[in-house]
């Protein structure tokens, strides 16, 4: 990237402190979850029942769960487990919603066939299509993802193919195409590149939500497996312990707020540079 | 207008009938024979074989669909594993709690959302809007069960002004009953009132941008007047459609919250009936569910060509 286009993206952050701000608490996140094994200052599963139900002190600054683990260290080793789901399911929507999305835009007839496909998914509230597919597939990381992304993959497909629908009929594409473009010229050189930047949007508002998808899908010990500490994971434990032990509870909730609202803000940002003539395509839902 | 009902309509009924087949499919998809997830694993042969060609399972794929749908139409939805009652009178127990915490619930969504979302867009720009808009994305970005937890420690724990969770029925109890639902749709309002407020702001400052205001304001009448009449009676139009489907989405958004306050309620059977692998339960709860929501979606749409006629055909 050239430092003029890095400049015009950051543009929208260095106007708005607190979209900034967002960005800064991401990075940090990003950084927790590489550098996880040096950040913690103890082994996150290493079990001490002496200590049990400590609360934050000089030793350990998050206090301690009921098996006596050091909360700081769960934490920050959980921010892998947000990274993966959310990218995982960002990945998910668009390997799926961006082919289907331009396939139906560009081929009325099929595109009639598969839109309708997505309507009748979409006619599914989408915790309830992830609970549905998690009984058939079972509990595991991987399934939660699949269940997390399904729900997102028709709302990314409903953009990509509103957008695609509108850049087909612009000048220069018609130009393109009567001048003997194929196809696969076309999306590679005019569709693909011009939806970049929305789909840069769709992806942070998709990450944000699917952070409190996977929240509720482990608060109901349907999400990842409860050996791997996550934050849903570290609440759904601590709701037992939560009048003799408040910090078990605040601290992974707060980073869960904390990771989806920075995400939320960052779209938005992002949303307020995007090209006017695709602003609404995105609802104000995103 | 009765055209556009009757294609609407149409449409419905197509989607239906598809995620119809889709839910029949979960039975014959979920781990293991459905015959063995009826009859459990004890079931000897002669047994396997009798309820297998009592259910029709032996029949091809097609026909046993079309018993099934028409089952469903005779309002049998088959028999719950669990609670060996029928499914339709499982989720008919937990239909009151459902339906009176969704209420309420979007009771706060417009005693909260729509007033400040009118406030922020009255005062557009200014840091008061930034203020609230921001607050909103902040409630949109927790988890409903944090909230639900923290609301439980201070205001039952510590406060005790309300019940921590359980709902006995208003029929039993009274109305009174209905503070155990307090709690539990403040948790469930606070991101769904976050978006009404947004879509609020936002539909005021799309209908203030019209001509027809400019006009009213050129003629003198008072500020206020304005957005009382002329942009606010528009703007809300938008945000009505809105709670149409908010409605229907909350009957499955409160399975998390329904779990935090242990409310009896259909959000909570469903998480029951999957950790006791109620297959019949499920299917029911998720058929029900998806019927409820496109219904309304239809009535949300039909209601708004009513309203607007503006509106054009599509």
């Amino acid at each position: 990237m050239s430092r003029d286009a890095a400049i015009l993206w950051l543009k929208p952050f260095i106007a708005r402190p607190i979209a900034l701000a967002g960005l800064g608490i991401l990075l940090t996140t990003v950084l927790a979850a590489l550098l996880a094994p040096w950040l913690s200052p103890y082994d996150p599963n290493a079990i001490d029942p002496v200590i049990r139900l400590t609360p934050p002190n000089a030793i350990h600054w998050f206090g301690t769960d009921q098996f006596g683990r050091d909360t700081l260290s769960r934490v920050i080793h959980s921010a892998r487990m947000a990274l993966l789901i959310g990218s995982g399911v960002v990945l998910f929507a668009l390997a799926t919603g961006v082919p289907v999305g331009i396939l139906s835009a560009l081929f009325p007839r099929l595109g009639h066939v598969l839109m309708r496909m997505i309507d009748v998914l979409m006619a599914f509230p989408t915790l309830l299509l992830a609970l549905g597919l998690i009984v058939i597939l079972g509990p595991s990381l991987t399934n939660a993802i699949l269940a997390i992304g399904l729900g997102y993959m028709t709302t990314t497909t409903r953009i990509v193919y509103g957008l695609t629908l509108r850049l087909r009929a612009e000048t220069y594409v018609e130009a393109s195409r009567s001048m003997g473009a194929g196809t696969i010229w076309l999306i590679g050189r005019h569709i693909l590149p011009n939806l970049i930047s929305p789909l840069l949007v769709q992806a942070s508002f998709v990450f944000a939500f699917a952070q409190l998808g996977a929240a509720s899908l482990d608060f109901l010990g349907l999400g990842a497996p409860p050996e791997i500490p996550s934050w849903g994971n570290m609440l759904a434990e601590s709701r037992t312990f939560v009048t003799r032990a408040p910090w078990l509870l605040f601290f992974p909730g707060m980073m869960i707020v904390a990771t989806a609202f920075s995400l939320n803000l960052v779209g938005d940002a992002l949303r307020d540079r995007l090209d006017p003539r695709f602003r609404q395509v995105f609802g104000e839902k995103g | 207008m009765w055209s556009f009902a009757l294609k609407r309509a149409g449409t419905t009924a197509v989607t239906l009938v598809a995620a119809s087949v889709m839910i029949f499919a979960f039975i014959h998809v979920v781990p293991g024979d459905p015959i063995y997830v009826l009859l459990g694993d004890t079931a000897t042969p002669d047994q396997i074989d009798a309820l297998r060609h009592q259910l029709g399972l032996d029949q091809p794929i097609i026909l046993q669909y079309l018993t099934w749908a028409g089952h469903v139409l005779e309002g049998d939805l088959g028999r719950s594993i669990f609670f060996q009652a029928p499914v339709t009178s499982v989720i008919a127990d937990g239909a009151e709690t459902s339906i009176l915490l969704a209420t309420m619930t979007m009771i706060w969504v417009a005693l909260i959302g729509v007033p400040v979302g009118v406030i922020a867009a009255v005062r557009h720009g200014t840091w008061l809007d930034q203020g609230l808009s921001g607050a909103a994305m902040l409630m949109a970005s927790i988890p409903t069960f944090w909230v639900g937890l923290y609301l439980i420690l201070i205001f039952a724990a510590r406060l005790g002004w309300f019940p921590s969770s359980g709902y006995p029925s208003i029929f039993e109890g009274g109305v009174i009953n209905l503070r155990y639902l307090v709690l539990p749709s403040l948790a469930l309002a606070a991101p769904n009132a976050a978006l009404i407020l947004r879509l609020t702001r936002a539909s005021m400052l799309d209908v203030s941008r019209e001509d027809y205001v400019r006009t009213a304001r050129a003629k003198g009448i008072r500020p206020w007047q304005v957005v009382r009449r002329h942009i606010l009676r528009n703007a809300l139009l938008a945000v009505v459609s809105a709670f149409g489907f908010t409605f229907a989405a909350l009957l499955s958004e409160a399975v998390v919250t329904e779990t935090v306050f242990a409310l009896p309620g259909i959000g909570r059977l469903v998480v029951q009936s999957i950790l006791r692998r109620d297959y019949p339960v499920i299917q029911g709860v998720i058929l029900v569910i998806v019927v409820a929501y496109l219904l309304i979606n239809l009535l949300v749409d039909l209601s708004y060509r009513v309203l607007d006629p503006r509106v054009e055909l599509q």
